[in-house]
C-alpha cells in the first residue's frame, strides 16, 4: 500500500467512524422526551402560598 | 369482513372504526430501523468493486462531497418531509405531499413513493432467499464441496457455474423446490414482521438485526485484517497489498487532479451515495411520519446516514475487495468482476472462503451477514404500501397485508420466472431502482425547498432538534442539491438510457419480449397506483393541512 492509500484510507475510515461516534454519544446524551417532561405536581406554580 | 358493535347497537365493519396511530417507541429504534433500511446488499457487495474499479482512494473525494451536498440534506428533507405528514395525520405519501402543496394533483405523485419500494421488493427479496440459501448451504457444509470437487484454482468457475445453474440462467423457469421453499420462508417472513406492526415488528426486529448484522462484519474484518501473509501462498501475497488495490490511488496518465476531471467518477460516486443511503425511495419519508411532533429528526437522520456509511465504507470498504483479491489475485478481478455485484457477491467471495482458513464457518457469517441486511431493507419497502392502504382505503392491518402479499407474490413469480440473465430482476432494478428513484428524489426536494418553502422547512426540521444544522445547507437545499441531482440525472440518462435501448436491440426477439413485458408491468403497476390514490383522493382532499395549534409561516 502507498503512502497516499494510507492516506485516503485512514481519512476515509477516521471520518466516518468520528462522526459515527459523535452521532452516538449525543443520542444517548440527550435525555429522552418524557425525562424533560414534568408532571403536574412536579410544577411549582407557587399559588398553593397565596391561599395561607 | 370483521365486524364489531357499536354503541347502538347496529354491526358496523370494524374496518370504518378509527386506527390507533403508531409510533416508534424509541429513538435508538428509529434510527436503527432508518439504518437497516439503508444498508443492504449495495452496501457490501456494490461499493467496494465501484470504488476499486474507478480510482481506488481518488474515488473518495467524489464520494465524500456528494454525501455531504446531496445524500445527507436529501436524507433531512425527507425526515422533515415524513415527520411534517405525520403530525398532520398521514403517514403515506399521496397524504404527506397533499399537506405540502394544497394542489388536487399532489397526491398523485405519492403513487410513485408507493410503487417503487413494491418494485424493488419484488427482486429484492429473492436476492434476499439467496442469501439465506448460501447461509444454510455453508453450515451445512455442501458450498465448500463445490470447490474441492473443482479442484485448486478451479473454485471460480465451479462457483460461477453453481450460481448460473442455482438461479437458473440459461433458460426461463422456476428454480428448483427447495430454492423455492426458501423463497416462500423469506417472503412469508417479512410479511409476519410486517404483519406485527411497527414497533413490535420494524422496531424490534431493527433493534436486534442491526448489532448481529455488524457484529458478523466486525467478526470477517477480524479476520480478513489479521490474515497477514497466506499459507500456502495466495496469488494476492499479503493483506497490505490486497488493502492496497481497494485504497490505493489509481491515476490514468495524471494526477488526482486530473483524475477528478473525469465526469464519469463523479456520477458513480454520486449514484452510489444516493442508492445507498435510500434517498428517493420513498422509505424514509413513511418511518419519519411514525415520528412524534417534536422528535428530533436532525441528529437522528444524521445517525442513520452515519451509521450506513460505517457499514459501507469501514465494513465492506475493508473486507470485500481486499480479501478477494488476497485469494484471488488481480487476474480474477478484472472490471467484470468488480463491477457486477453478483460476480462479486456469489462468485469471487465463495472461491475466496473455499481457500481461506475456517472458510466455512467465515462463509456463513458472510451470507448470513448479507441476509440481515437484506431483509432489514425489504422489511421498510413493505411498510409505504401497508400505511398507504390502511390510511386510504382505511383498512385493517390483516387486509392491507393480504392485499400487498398478493400483489407482490405476483411481481416476484414474474421475476423468478423469467430468470434467463436475470432479465426479469435486472429490467426492474434499471428503471425502477434508477430511473424512478431520481424523479421522486426531485419531486420530495422541489416539494420541500420550493413549495413548501425553505423557511418553513427549516422551522419545520429544527423542532425538537438535537443538533443544530449548518446554515450553508439551507443554501444547499434549496438550491445545490435539486441541480446537483438534476445534473446527474440528465447525465445518467445520456449515458446509459442509449446504452441500455442498444442492449435490449441486441437481445435475442424471446428475450426482448421478456423486457418488454417487464416493462409493462411496472407501467401497469404505477398505473395501479395512481388508480388507487384516485379511489381514495377523499381522504386526503379533505384532510387537515396544518398542524392544530402551530403558527402558520407566510
Amino acid at each position: 500500500m502507498t503512502v497516499y492509500g494510507w492516506i485516503f484510507m485512514l481519512a476515509s475510515v477516521g471520518s466516518v467512524v468520528g462522526l459515527m461516534v459523535f452521532c452516538f454519544w449525543r443520542v444517548f446524551r440527550t435525555p429522552r422526551l418524557e425525562e424533560h417532561m414534568h408532571a403536574p405536581l412536579d410544577i411549582d406554580t407557587h399559588d398553593a402560598d397565596q391561599g395561607r | 369482513m370483521a365486524h364489531t358493535e357499536s354503541s347502538a347497537g347496529r354491526a358496523v365493519p370494524r374496518a370504518a372504526a378509527p386506527r390507533q396511530r403508531e409510533n416508534w417507541s424509541s429513538k435508538l429504534g428509529v434510527i436503527m430501523a432508518v439504518a437497516g433500511s439503508a444498508v443492504g446488499l449495495g452496501n457490501f457487495l456494490r461499493f467496494p468493486g465501484l470504488a476499486s474499479a474507478n480510482g481506488g482512494g481518488v474515488f473518495m473525494i467524489p464520494y465524500f462531497v456528494s454525501l455531504l451536498l446531496l445524500g445527507i440534506p436529501i436524507c433531512w428533507v425527507e425526515w422533515g418531509l415524513g415527520r411534517y405528514g405525520g403530525s398532520c395525520g398521514y403517514n403515506s405519501a399521496p397524504g404527506i405531499f397533499s399537506t405540502l402543496w394544497r394542489h388536487p394533483a399532489s397526491k398523485y405523485f405519492g403513487a410513485f413513493a408507493i410503487m417503487i419500494p413494491i418494485a424493488i421488493y419484488m427482486y429484492y427479496v429473492y436476492i434476499e432467499s439467496w442469501c439465506l440459501t448460501y447461509a444454510v448451504d455453508y453450515a451445512r457444509g455442501s458450498l465448500m464441496d463445490v470447490a474441492r470437487q473443482a479442484g485448486p484454482g478451479g473454485e471460480m468457475t465451479a462457483y460461477r457455474n453453481y450460481f448460473a445453474a442455482f438461479v437458473g440462467v440459461d433458460k426461463d423457469g422456476f428454480p428448483e423446490w427447495e430454492n423455492l421453499v426458501i423463497l416462500i420462508v423469506v417472503f412469508v417472513l417479512n410479511f409476519y414482521l410486517i404483519f406485527r406492526g411497527l414497533t413490535r415488528g420494524i422496531e424490534s426486529f431493527n433493534k436486534y438485526a442491526m448489532p448481529v448484522l455488524i457484529l458478523c462484519a466486525l467478526v470477517i474484518l477480524a479476520r480478513v485484517l489479521t490474515l497477514g501473509t497466506p499459507q500456502p501462498p495466495q496469488p494476492g501475497g499479503d493483506i497490505n497489498r490486497a488493502l492496497g488495490f481497494m485504497w490505493n490511488p489509481r491515476l490514468e496518465g495524471g494526477g488526482i487532479w486530473s483524475e477528478l476531471r473525469n465526469p464519469e467518477i463523479w456520477l458513480l460516486a454520486s449514484g452510489q451515495i444516493f442508492f445507498s443511503l435510500s434517498v428517493g425511495f420513498g422509505i424514509i419519508l413513511n418511518y419519519a411520519s411514525y415520528l412524534r411532533r417534536n422528535d428530533d429528526v436532525v441528529l437522528s437522520g444524521l445517525t442513520a446516514s452515519v451509521t450506513n456509511e460505517f457499514c459501507e465504507v469501514c465494513l465492506a470498504g475493508l473486507i470485500t475487495v481486499p480479501v478477494a483479491f488476497l485469494f484471488l489475485g488481480p487476474a480474477n478481478l478484472g472490471k467484470d468482476v468488480l463491477g457486477s455485484s453478483f460476480a462479486l457477491g456469489f462468485h469471487a467471495m465463495p472461491a475466496v472462503f473455499a481457500r481461506m482458513p475456517a472458510g466455512q464457518l467465515f462463509g456463513f457469517l458472510w451470507f448470513f451477514m448479507l441476509f440481515l441486511a437484506a431483509i432489514t431493507s425489504s422489511l421498510s419497502m413493505l411498510q409505504p404500501a401497508i400505511a398507504f392502504l390502511e390510511e386510504g382505503f382505511n383498512l385493517p392491518r390483516r387486509a392491507s397485508v393480504a392485499i400487498l402479499g398478493f400483489i407482490t407474490a405476483i411481481g416476484v413469480l414474474i421475476v423468478v420466472f423469467f430468470s434467463k440473465n436475470l432479465l426479469a430482476l435486472d429490467t426492474i432494478d434499471f428503471w425502477v431502482s434508477t430511473v424512478c428513484i431520481f424523479v421522486l428524489a426531485m419531486i420530495q426536494t422541489i416539494l420541500f425547498a420550493w413549495i413548501f418553502g425553505i423557511r418553513r422547512a427549516r422551522v419545520e426540521t429544527m423542532k425538537g432538534a438535537d443538533l443544530k444544522i449548518p446554515g450553508v445547507y439551507w443554501f444547499i437545499m434549496k438550491y445545490v442539491s435539486p441541480l446537483y441531482l438534476l445534473v446527474i440525472f440528465v447525465a445518467w440518462c445520456r449515458i446509459s438510457i442509449p446504452k441500455k435501448l442498444a442492449e435490449i436491440g441486441g437481445l435475442t426477439p424471446g428475450d426482448r419480449h421478456t423486457v418488454v413485458f417487464v416493462i409493462c408491468f411496472l407501467a401497469a403497476l404505477l398505473l395501479f397506483c395512481v388508480m388507487l390514490v384516485y379511489l381514495s383522493r377523499r381522504r386526503w382532499d379533505g384532510g387537515r393541512h396544518e398542524i392544530p395549534g402551530e403558527e402558520v409561516i407566510p
